[in-house]
């Protein structure tokens, strides 16, 4: 066995310092019903070579975003990741490190946390960030049940545009915490009608920004609604590039703005891992109730400038059943590889890529508003927009592949019951070609 | 108390932001490179990524438009690699030795598995692409369930979560909504041994129960006594963890699996130690009812600083049914994903819901599974098999200058406490800065709370023999060390590391979690 290090002689050897005759004496304490006899009915051992075979067939089998015209989104999105950034974190020293417990010999993984968490700050706008969270539904969720801690009120309003995955996860979470989530029908092309809900009892209200469809909103009517009954207003966003080009949720009034940071350093993936974004505003109450890890910065016994986890009586190894969550881990190194993707893009590259993907969407919404029987239905926009069509979107969409396109993300695909068969959510990113966007034009033509 | 949460570096001696080593002019120490932050040498006018011109196109922003600036600086590329690179050499990592923390489970990485993940039919696929486009991907997931039901004898998994607390926070909501189904609404008690996980405890209370504790006995396992007395009708179930915290496999486990289902509760076992008996006991044989199984601990998905992980949890028959969207089946030789709770329900299952947008950890899944096929089922009974010999090789070699918890062999960790240390002057915490110094990353400290001082070490079964006997050699020499009065090699501890020891006191008393240039600080409210 290749990553066994332990020869037959080691073995008897060990046995004899321990003073057992067999491995099995090391297992006695395990009910004798439970021991299996024989190996169980899986396949045996494979060589590398082996390995590489089968993985190779199954992934055939799939269609990679970069061997195709791709144009789906709604969640993730397909962007260049620079070479050095997957190098990066291929280095032993941080992809093979562990949570940094002992801060002395992990400052790598901590000082990045450091510089992950202001960039993520400063991006949208807060003065606090976590040391991030499974994925952005999973930050949208327990934003919620940070909401209610702090404002000690159980109703959440969900925004009918938030994506329904982080509804969904959000419901699932606070339902046996006795948080009522109210979320709104969703309205493509426009925004629905978030602030008549807000009253007294209203913890938080969560709009989405680019919202599911792609539209973009001026958040601050709905902040200063929520305020104004002593609300907290939670902005998500499934696509950070955004925030390159729009103003950020925090200059829009945000309490607490939660996203899914993939689009930076992190592939597709087929879902994960990604990165959970998670930023506040600067109040006690909230880093105190606030969930995940805190990388912060302290001196050594020398005063020289290190950093270590930090506030973990907030967590569950300490708190145990009065935790303010049961997280206990981060997306440590996708976390990292969204630090060093920013690092290299800098505020420069970001404004520039965040302008080139939404240059890229407005020539595609042109392209296709031109196909006869096609609506583009989103007014203002980032890089993701929805249209009308004349036939069912999945149907036209299962259509497209045969023509080399991936054409988005059918809205039925999300609400299998919402009444949105001819709605089709389309992204285009950096990576779409002219001559993507005219063959996904020219396509719809012919099957519509 | 005055906090001030944001700050500025604190630039604690003036050469701070360079590392500041005071027998150095640079702050560096020969290849020990001193790195200040991003946000000391980037400038928001530099970048290290080409992109093509813009063509000028109208936008549509809707006048919505960021009119500040971000304040995020950037570093060319050759810039960005040097940072990262002299940043990474400050980590421990298991590529350069054994990294013992209990419970952890660290072992080799195969870089097999990242080639595996980086295929681009799985690296680089949507998760909501037409599912006829992703046929691969969804027969790895249902391959990779099939391994794990197998592995474990149960009917069902749940692959969805993203780490063991997600797991187990899937498995507690599937015992919640079972009890719900049933009308048992009295139902919420949850007994949870003292030496669990403080994610347990954590977990239990989200989904509205609360817990009670079930001391240990003498032997570090449930104290049965005292777990027959807690029994009653307002029992929701156990959480326990097989092995357990201790090291030791709990005896009696098919007797509690029993007498919790008498009692009408359910049998969450925390899967966390699965390394131990993976290929050798299958927890579905011990009467298990749910069960999350971290991917990353027994199957060696990299934890890259702290994550990412995944948690698939299985399930009994009679939790099955409630098990979340999204999940995998096969109909005739198409794949297909059952995305929502509607389409579940038409298929006869009550689905509590969804815990996180898409499918899980696909980049763990992949991992994972190429893991175990290269062991296949003869090799991860051999897992299970040397992860026990290593740590019971630990136990023997260091009982002697050591003290180890409990009397008797262990599974796959060997727990010591601190009795070895009595009146030398040197605590856990010293002990285990001074394995710094030697080169060797801690164990885990002060875990589990049922002992004094606790040091809990897991090998794993990646670690050679003369390696392990290095590593002894060196804790038997600072445990002679600290019994002799050397305590000075030991309270100073680390000189060698990067940083010396660490004030955390400070950082949590004033917490500084982002980087402002400006001296002037806004106070944080009171």
């Amino acid at each position: 066995m290749r990553y066994l290090p332990l020869t037959p002689e080691d073995r008897t050897e060990m046995l004899g310092v321990i003073g057992v005759s067999s491995v099995d004496a090391l297992f006695a304490d395990v009910p004798q019903a439970a021991r299996l006899d024989g190996p169980v009915d899986l396949p045996r051992r494979a060589t590398e070579l082996e390995v590489e075979r089968a993985f190779a067939a199954m992934a055939k089998k799939n269609i990679a975003a970069s061997d195709t015209a791709f144009f789906v989104g709604a969640g993730a999105y397909k962007h260049h990741i620079p070479a050095s950034v997957d190098h990066l974190i291929q280095r032993s020293e941080f992809l093979t490190a562990y949570t940094p417990y002992q801060p002395e010999i992990s400052q790598g993984t901590l000082q990045t946390l450091f510089e992950f968490q202001t960039q993520v700050a400063r991006l949208t706008g807060m003065d606090i960030a976590n040391a991030s969270m499974y994925d952005g539904s999973t930050a949208c969720a327990e934003a919620v049940l940070m909401a209610a801690r702090v404002t000690k009120r159980s109703r959440a309003v969900l925004s009918g545009n938030l994506h329904p995955h982080y509804a969904e996860a959000t419901r699932t979470l606070a339902r046996y915490m006795n948080i009522d989530v109210a979320a709104e029908a969703p309205v493509p092309g426009g925004l629905d009608d978030v602030i008549s809900q807000i009253d007294e009892e209203t913890a938080c209200v969560v709009v989405q920004n680019p919202d599911v469809f792609g539209g973009i909103h001026d958040l601050r009517p709905i902040a200063e609604a929520a305020h104004a009954k002593g609300a907290l207003l939670i902005a998500v966003f499934t696509e950070i590039v955004s925030l390159g080009l729009i103003e950020s949720p925090g200059a829009m009034g945000a309490d607490i703005v939660v996203g899914e940071g993939q689009s930076i350093g992190v592939g597709l993936q087929f879902g994960g891992p990604y990165v959970g974004l998670f930023a506040c505003r600067n109040d006690k109450s909230f880093i105190r109730n606030m969930p995940g890890r805190l990388a912060g910065e302290t001196i050594d016994a020398d005063g020289r400038r290190g950093y270590v986890l930090t506030l973990s009586t907030r967590e569950q190894h300490i708190r145990r059943d009065r935790a303010t969550s049961n997280i206990c881990t981060n997306s440590g190194l996708m976390a990292l590889a969204f630090t060093i993707h920013m690092t290299l893009l800098g505020e420069k590259g970001l404004k520039h890529l965040a302008a080139l993907n939404h240059e890229r969407a407005v020539e595609l919404a042109d392209a296709l508003s031109a196909v006869p029987g096609v609506t583009v239905e989103t007014g203002a926009f980032f890089n993701e927009f929805t249209v009308k069509l004349p036939k069912n979107a999945a149907e036209v969409t299962e259509s497209l592949i045969a023509k080399g396109v991936l054409a988005g993300v059918p809205a039925s695909r999300l609400w299998p019951d919402g009444g949105l068969d001819d709605r089709l959510i389309i992204a285009a990113t950096e990576t779409n070609t002219d001559a993507d966007i005219a063959l996904f034009a020219s396509a719809l033509k012919e099957v519509l | 108390m005055a906090m001030n949460q944001q700050g500025r570096p604190t630039r604690p001696n003036e050469n701070a932001a360079t590392g500041g080593y005071a027998d150095t002019i640079s702050g560096s120490r020969g290849l020990d490179q001193a790195e200040p932050l991003i946000f000391e040498r980037g400038r928001t006018d530099l970048t290290g990524v080409d992109f093509p011109e813009l063509k000028g196109t109208k936008t549509r922003l809707g006048g919505l438009e960021r009119k500040s600036e971000i304040g995020l600086p950037g570093l060319s590329e050759p810039e960005a690699m040097r940072h990262y690179v002299r940043l990474s050499r400050k980590n421990y990592a298991i590529d350069l030795g054994i990294y013992p923390l209990g419970s952890c489970t660290m072992k080799h990485n195969p870089r097999l598995n990242e080639k595996m993940a980086r295929l681009p039919g799985f690296g680089d696929v949507h998760p909501l692409q037409p599912q006829s486009t992703v046929q691969g991907a969804l027969e790895l997931i249902g391959e990779l369930a099939h391994w794990l039901m197998t592995l474990t004898n149960t009917p069902c998994v749940a692959m969805s979560p993203k780490a063991g607390a997600h797991g187990e926070l899937c498995g507690m909501m599937a015992i919640r909504a079972a009890l719900d189904a049933r009308g048992e609404t009295g139902r919420r008690r949850v007994l949870v041994p003292e030496s669990a996980h403080g994610t347990n405890p954590a977990t239990a209370v989200q989904c509205g129960f609360y817990c009670d504790e079930i001391p240990a006995n003498a032997d570090g396992r449930v104290d049965m006594e005292a777990f027959k007395a807690k029994l009653g009708d307002d029992v929701a179930g156990i959480m326990l963890t097989n092995p357990n915290t201790c090291g030791l496999f709990e005896r009696d486990i098919k007797e509690i699996a029993d007498l919790i289902h008498e009692a009408g509760g359910y049998f969450y076992c925390d899967g966390a130690n699965f390394n131990a008996i993976v290929g050798r006991v299958r927890p579905g044989d011990l009467g298990i009812d749910a069960m999350h199984i971290n991917l990353h601990k027994t199957f060696s998905t990299p934890h890259g600083g702290g994550g990412p992980g995944s948690g698939p949890t299985v399930f009994s028959e009679a939790l099955a049914p409630f098990a979340p969207v999204p999940y995998v089946v096969k109909k005739g030789e198409t794949w297909h994903m059952v995305e929502h709770e509607a389409e579940a329900r038409a298929d006869g299952a009550e689905p509590f819901g969804r815990m996180v947008a898409f499918h899980g950890q696909m980049g763990m899944f992949t991992r994972a599974l190429s893991y175990m096929m290269s062991h296949g089922s003869d090799g991860l009974r051999q897992v299970a098999e040397d992860s026990v010999l290593n740590a019971n090789y630990v136990l023997a070699r260091l009982k002697h200058v050591m003290t180890p918890a409990f009397e008797g062999t262990c599974m796959h960790e060997a727990l010591f406490d601190d009795r070895f240390l009595k009146d030398t002057g040197v605590t856990t915490l010293d002990f285990a800065k001074a394995m710094i110094d030697e080169g060797y990353h801690p164990m885990t400290m002060y875990f589990p709370l049922v002992v004094h001082g606790a040091m809990l070490i897991e090998p794993t079964e990646t670690e050679s023999k003369s390696g392990l006997d290095r590593f002894c050699d060196v804790l038997e020499g600072l445990a002679e060390a600290a019994k002799s009065g050397d305590t000075a090699r030991f309270v100073s501890a680390p000189v060698h590391a990067p940083v010396k020891r660490l004030d955390e006191t400070r950082a949590a008393r004033n917490p500084v979690l982002v980087w402002q240039e400006s001296e002037d600080q806004p106070q944080a409210a009171e």
